[in-house]
């Protein structure tokens, strides 16, 4: 309890610097400024914490969106000379690893470190620390990973990186090694973030607020959080593994010793199957959350979306061996993969049917997040049909491998996580900056997305259908085939919608950059919302609300502007949003106690990739990150948590609860 | 290293629900814990399948029955075992606020378990001399990663148990402190307990 502010009385009243008076294992203060890059780095604010992982999941999406291009442009002619054979395959492996480890998780984690708690009605997460040590050990794994680009060439085994073909025989680079430790780092991070957002949820929501009163993005944060605490660690293993036959010799994927290359398989797809449902599941969230708002309806089915949520959560760890449906399983495993996999449409058609059912009769705006809401429900039912299809094992075996794999998870993915991902940009992105995109490039922007994704990803069912193979680096024109079912002509267009989606991509940045520069600032309640994330300023102050709400209902925001005439039966507004924030303001807390900063988590992220390092370049390197590890997870521990008893003014004396800190300065 | 930070932020739990009670009423940092160890099951579980599956494949080097002294791990197994009684009082004692005999406990487990790592040493010594490597066949890469990584984690409970105890012996800890006794406990039993189902399925059923 390091940081106890005063709140201001009024908004306009700037507030008082936060005073950390703690020291560090006695010797170090801790980090306490409050400007510049020092309040960014060492910071435990989970607000800042969010933005910085937007910011670098904004930076990934990018850059896998660069690799993806060059790897339409390579296709976009016959014999493409634009790639290599050898650069092609490290540019899908990126493209992959990039968009699934560094963007579209980083991006849900930052929506989830920036609302949960704002939708929860708490002041920051269970383990404050350890949001931010998850976060720089991201970035840690995400430095190592790119980094092979620049010493000796990237990953080149797909981001499945099966085995024996990722082994030191068929992938002598280093670039396998930084694979593995990359993910393997990025991948802590996310598990320590898991086990904190799992707490976070259960435990810190505001008073009043029972699970089945909770936000629908919260309830599909915490499906998801669990999925990754028990997904992380089978995929751990894997790595482990490879790691340990890369670098010191093992023999698990040997065949030669008589090892069974099957066994990395299973271990990937345990993991890797519900890590497809921790890519979709918080996109499910953030439209369960605008679709109500633009609808100006209540979620339709509320309790039903909650449970096909968790129960696709569930059932997602029962399906893995569907991606495994060539290799031979035998008839007994192929048939219950099969039916689970099929049983997963179930819950997810319920959602569709919810989520269109909230729509129906209502007062729809056609805001941009609304455009990229409706967009998701429509290509992600695209892709969930296309889906469908490979359940059936008969028709995945002729599918699997070629493009047509590639067309479906590109539309639930891209159609899907992606178009839900920019529906939560549009809707918060006042509430976290203060100012509104400008909805008109957000039309732009929307049209041209979807335009260019069914351009680019739509072809991929006919081209994987006429037997283009998924990892093919070049086509000749002399066995492209005739007609309609020419597979130059298909792959233009697709080369032609990439060009046509990153156009929209590029809207969006350009939206960004006006809006900051020229934005109107935002108004407190801007859509007329319904959670409790709106029910504090924009942007919220760093101790979120100047009073805990009390919660009574299941979108409690919205019942406290609007109740209920008993005549007529119609919703009247009783209170605007401004009124309620200033209502809070006025009857702020006295104490808000907050986390303090801290320098040790991003040095244990440092001493992590100096130890992922060492694996590669020798075991010095590896004790010098060990040490750094030890030492600075010892700071960790040590750091006091409650101020000292001269910090307080007037000095406390045993017993009291409520005490200020003296002023900064 | 993650099991120090999980334990580490007893303090801030404290920070955030500013003396409230949770939602559950069940403390932030044990539930963290629990949900730590959920997810340790799944690791501990890819590599005893890993193991399982590669048991019996050994092209070269010495077959298990040729060097597996059972009775000696046989000892060591218990000691370890002792060690969670030896935690049950060393809660026990922290809950009675009673210090010395916390730090007493503490340092009994810390002495079992690194007895137990010990012999793990000397273990993997033997079985190198015989001619059992990493490198030799399935079966050993299999077998030292599934008992070496159960190792790693019982020297890391070491590590922790002794810090505690320099930590208390200091009062430089933070938060509440038998529960804090307790967190460790958690994990060390847990330890405990994976080392049973690794020697039942390593040593005791024939390969």
């Amino acid at each position: 309890m390091a940081i106890i502010e005063r709140p201001a009385p009024t908004a306009s009243i700037l507030l008082r610097a936060p005073v950390t008076p703690s020291q560090s294992m006695g010797i170090v203060r801790r980090p306490v400024t409050s400007t510049g890059w020092k309040s960014w780095v060492f910071t435990v604010d989970h607000k800042k914490i969010g933005i910085m992982y937007g910011v670098f999941a904004m930076f990934f999406f990018i850059v896998g969106g660069v690799e993806a291009l060059l790897i339409r442009l390579q296709l976009a002619t016959p014999d493409g000379k634009i790639l290599s054979a050898d650069l092609y395959n490290q540019m899908f492996t990126m493209h992959a690893t990039t968009m699934i480890f560094l963007f579209a998780m980083p991006m849900a984690a930052a929506f989830a470190n920036y609302f949960l708690p704002l939708q929860l009605g708490a002041r920051d997460v269970a383990f404050p620390r350890l949001n931010a040590l998850g976060l720089w050990l991201l970035v840690a794994g995400g430095l190592i990973l790119n980094a092979s680009w620049f010493l000796g060439g990237a990953a080149d085994g797909g981001w499945f990186m099966y085995s024996p073909n990722s082994g030191p025989v068929f992938s002598p680079s280093n670039g396998v090694d930084f694979w593995t430790l990359g993910v393997q780092i990025a991948g802590f991070g996310s598990l320590i973030g898991s086990i904190n957002l799992i707490v976070t949820i259960l435990n810190m929501r505001a008073p009043g607020m029972t699970l089945m009163k909770m936000p629908v993005f919260c309830w599909m944060i915490l499906v998801v959080q669990f999925l990754l605490v028990f997904s992380l660690p089978v995929i751990t293993v894997a790595l482990v593994l490879l790691t340990f036959q890369r670098s010191f010799g093992a023999t698990f994927f040997d065949v030669a010793q008589g090892a069974d290359p099957l066994l990395w398989q299973h271990l990937f797809w345990i993991f890797g199957h519900p890590e497809v449902y921790v890519l979709i599941l918080p996109a499910f969230g953030i439209i369960s959350e605008v679709l109500p708002t633009f609808s100006r309806k209540p979620l339709f089915g509320y309790p039903f979306v909650v449970f096909s949520g968790a129960s696709i959560g569930l059932v997602g760890f029962g399906v893995w061996s569907h991606h495994m449906f060539a290799t031979g399983l035998g008839p007994i495993s192929v048939a219950a993969f099969s039916i689970a996999t099929m049983a997963i449409a179930i819950p997810t058609g319920v959602k569709i049917f919810n989520w269109t059912l909230t729509m129906w009769g209502g007062k729809i705006w056609y805001s941009t997040a609304m455009k990229f809401a409706i967009g998701l429900i429509v290509l992600f039912t695209i892709g969930g049909l296309s889906g469908v299809t490979h359940a059936v094992a008969p028709s995945d075996t002729q599918q699997t491998d070629t493009y047509y794999i590639v067309a479906h998870f590109h539309y639930v993915l891209f159609g899907g996580m992606v178009f839900g991902l920019f529906s939560g940009f549009y809707y918060w992105w006042p509430k976290v900056f203060g100012k509104m995109l400008n909805e008109k490039l957000g039309g732009w922007n929307f049209w041209l997305m979807v335009i260019g994704m069914n351009m680019t990803f739509g072809p991929m069912h006919i081209l994987g259908l006429q037997g283009q193979p998924r990892r093919m680096y070049v086509w000749t024109e002399a066995r492209a085939g005739e007609g309609l079912f020419n597979f130059g002509f298909w792959n233009r267009v697709s080369s032609l919608g990439s060009l046509i989606l990153a156009i929209g991509v590029l809207l969006f940045l350009i939206n960004v950059v006006h809006t900051t520069r020229k934005g109107k600032p935002a108004p407190l309640d801007p859509w007329d919302a319904r959670t409790l994330e709106w029910i504090t300023t924009s942007p919220p102050k760093e101790h979120n609300f100047d009073r805990i709400p009390v919660v009574h209902h299941l979108d409690d925001f919205f019942h406290r502007k609007y109740q209920e005439d008993a005549t007529t039966g119609t919703m009247v507004q009783i209170a605007t949003g401004e009124q309620l924030v200033r209502d809070e303001e006025a009857n702020a807390d006295a104490h808000i106690h907050l986390p303090s900063p801290s320098y040790w988590p991003i040095a244990i992220a440092i001493g992590v990739g100096t130890l992922g390092m060492g694996v590669v370049y020798g075991v010095p390197i590896m004790i010098v990150g060990v040490l750094i590890i030890l030492g600075s997870s010892f700071g960790f521990v040590l750091e006091p948590s409650v101020a000292d008893d001269i910090d307080y003014d007037p000095p406390m004396s045993g017993g009291q609860e409520t005490k200020e800190l003296a002023p900064l300065g | 290293m993650d099991d120090v930070a999980v334990l580490a932020n007893h303090d801030t739990g404290h920070d955030t629900g500013h003396g409230h009670s949770t939602s559950t009423g069940l403390s932030n940092n044990k539930m963290a814990m629990w949900l730590f160890l959920g997810s340790e099951c799944l690791l501990f579980g890819g590599l005893i399948s890993t193991y399982m599956l590669y048991r019996g494949r050994i092209t070269q080097g010495p077959r298990p029955s040729q060097i597996f002294d059972i009775p000696f791990t046989s000892v060591s197994s218990f000691v370890l075992l002792m060690s969670s009684l030896t935690m049950v009082l060393a809660v026990t004692s922290a809950q009675r606020k009673d210090n010395e005999r916390t730090k007493l406990w503490l340092t009994i487990t810390a002495l079992l378990g690194a007895t137990f790592v010990g012999g793990q040493v000397y273990e993997f010594t033997a079985f190198y001399n015989e001619g059992l490597g990493f490198t030799t066949n399935l079966f050993s890469s299999s077998f030292y990663t599934l008992t070496g990584f159960h190792g790693v984690h019982v020297t890391i409970g070491v590590i922790m148990l002794l810090s505690l105890r320099g930590v208390i012996s200091a009062n430089k800890d933070t938060g509440d402190r038998a529960e804090v006794v307790e967190l460790i406990g958690l994990y060390w039993h847990f330890v405990d307990i994976v080392w049973i189902i690794i020697f039942t399925l390593v040593y005791l059923i024939p390969a």
